[in-house]
């Protein structure tokens, strides 16, 4: 399977997720799909049938409400059986909506409330630093998470240490919680402030697989900058109603525009 | 406190690299020593304890033995989030250091009076809530933190706490601590407020009232069993502390009380009753203002005494 391949089953896995679950956050999945595809199937040093191998590569996902989106991406790499997809959010189910680590094999850290995840993975950064371990770490954030001050004290940390193998990947979809980014709490100019506290900053389209790798497998020299990816994407994207709107964020796909946005998702064959 | 903390930890981190210290930018002069004797092993992540808690998680995750020094609310309520989600949550052996429960930093006003901490704490899953009553309860909870895998809470007293125990102690995690194991009143302490408590004890006894005493240094987990039992064989029960009555260790031992039908004790609860500490004064001074002091306690279970029942007049509500 190859990324896009992988990108396309994850946006499926969401929508159906999302479906049964009666679930929020579709659309913040379909932002980060090509992301997590890129991380999973191209860039992490992985076993997954081995999870908590020494070198891995360590994954967080900070945004947690888009954990449907990480699960599909374990169960697809064969971290877990597909099946655990089927139940998302339903009662007694495994997989909560806010990406868990218990009992899951290969979820790094449970997350659900914005604003934990660099610290954590700054930490970990540490760690493997003063261990003097190769592996890296990947943190995803959206951009309304950047809204939480926390981010800016582990910002300050991962420079101040040249923690050179913690890579923050920022889904900028410019859309959150209730509005346009730019109008709810500016981030502009976004990546001259990554860069003025001391990280290298790279910004791609999100949804460009080649651009995407390019930017996420690296191997810095140590004691360099640690690198923040921000990553230009589309909120919903690959279902065009889904596409840029503020209601997906809480919409459970249901009815029609389930079959719908199945549907469409159904005709992108990808070689 | 602080002192003997640092120097236990200083033993630890010797025979073990994993453990680690992270300082939210406090401690001037208090962790000189440790940060000189083990460069690779401390690290002041600045005045960012949110960050600080991550990062420590983020560390335990990678197999360090973390703890995190701050003082008074900072290292717990600025962060309390991340104490839930990321400390607590994933198990993670992370160690809590508050500097300054209670009054330690009385005339500082209210934004450094820990007051709340211990209820706060004692509430979240898989953390371990200690309060040391004397330096030798303070090596021993350091020792106990270490050597417990997971979260801790450790609320430390700032410095010029008593020497109560003539020994070193080995008690287990979960243990109270008997001063006097026998007497008709049983007067149960827990973190710094312990040399009243045995002040308190004296006067009593040279009243005629014959009054056991026990350190709880442990909150969580709670000796339940001493309790009970306590509860069995005294005709009151008093708990002391330095902090609201509400969550804390008067708080703990309600609750064990309440789920015990037919216990023959009842409890008073001596600690900080409503509303904010908002004198002005030195540690001292507010234990005197708040019904802390020695001559409070006792006239407190004197009064009790006094009316022979639960008739009592209730202290500021």
């Amino acid at each position: 399977m190859n990324t896009r391949q992988l990108a396309l089953k994850i946006r499926k896995h969401a929508v159906l997720m999302t479906n049964r679950g009666k679930s929020s956050h579709v659309a913040s999945v379909l932002s980060m799909a090509d992301i997590l595809a890129v991380l999973y199937g191209q860039v992490l040093q992985k076993r997954p049938k081995e999870p908590s191998w020494s070198e891995r590569d360590r994954f967080i996902l900070s945004k947690g409400h888009a954990g449907a989106g990480v699960y599909a991406a374990l169960a697809e790499t064969s971290y877990f059986p597909v099946d655990w997809l089927q139940c998302h959010c339903g009662q007694g189910s495994r997989l909560c909506g806010h990406v868990s680590h218990l009992g899951i094999p290969g979820v790094e850290l449970s997350t659900g409330s914005l604003g934990h995840g660099l610290s954590v993975g700054a930490g970990m950064a540490y760690a493997a630093k003063v261990d003097q371990k190769n592996f890296r770490v990947f943190v995803l954030l959206s951009d309304g998470e950047c809204d939480e001050g926390s981010n800016w004290e582990a910002i300050l940390f991962a420079a101040h240490h040249r923690l050179a193998n913690l890579i923050a990947i920022v889904d900028y979809n410019k859309i959150q919680s209730l509005g346009p980014v730019s109008e709810t709490l500016a981030l502009e100019p976004f990546a001259a402030k990554w860069q003025s506290f001391g990280w290298q900053v790279k910004e791609v389209d999100g949804h460009d697989h080649g651009q995407l790798a390019a930017s996420l497998d690296i191997q810095s020299e140590i004691g360099s900058a640690p690198t923040c990816v921000i990553a230009h994407t589309v909120k919903g994207k690959g279902v065009s109603f889904m596409e840029n709107t503020v209601l997906w964020h809480y919409r459970s796909p249901q009815g029609e525009e389930f079959e719908a946005a199945l549907t469409e998702l159904e005709d992108q064959i990808i070689a | 406190m602080r002192d003997t903390f640092v120097q236990a930890l200083m033993d630890i981190a010797r025979q073990d690299q994993r453990v680690m210290l992270l300082t939210g930018d406090l401690g001037f002069g208090v962790l000189t020593p440790f940060a000189e004797a083990f460069p690779n092993q401390y690290l002041n992540v600045g005045v960012a304890e949110q960050n600080m808690t991550g990062v420590a998680t983020g560390l335990a995750l990678e197999g360090k033995i973390v703890f995190t020094y701050s003082i008074g609310n900072f290292p717990t309520l600025r962060c309390l989030e991340q104490i839930r989600n990321d400390v607590c949550y994933h198990n993670a052996n992370v160690k809590i250091v508050c500097i300054g429960g209670g009054f330690c930093y009385g005339p500082l006003g209210i934004s450094h009076h820990a007051t709340e901490d211990l209820a706060i704490m004692r509430v979240l899953p898989h953390m371990k809530v200690m309060a040391p009553g004397d330096l030798a309860e303070t090596r021993l909870i350091t020792r106990l933190s270490y050597a417990n895998p997971g979260p801790c809470y450790l609320r430390l007293g700032r410095g010029g706490e008593a020497m109560i125990h003539q020994n070193d102690l080995k008690s287990p995690l979960g243990r109270a601590i008997p001063l006097v194991p026998k007497g008709d009143v049983a007067l149960l302490s827990t973190g710094g407020i312990l040399g009243n408590a045995v002040e308190a004890r004296e006067m009593l006894e040279r009243r005629g009232i014959s009054v056991s005493l026990y350190s709880l240094p442990f909150l969580q987990p709670l000796d339940a069993e001493l309790i009970q039992d306590l509860a069995q064989t005294s005709r009151l029960m008093v708990t002391i502390e330095e902090h609201s009555i509400i969550g804390g260790l008067g708080g703990a031992v309600a609750e064990v009380l309440a789920e015990q039908p037919g216990l023959k004790a009842p409890l008073i609860r001596i600690g900080l009753r409503e509303g904010f500490s908002c004198e002005v004064g030195d540690q001292e001074f507010l234990r005197k203002i708040y019904g802390l002091s020695p001559e409070a306690i006792v006239q407190r279970v004197q009064d009790f005494l006094n009316l022979g029942k639960r008739e009592v007049k209730i202290y500021g509500l």
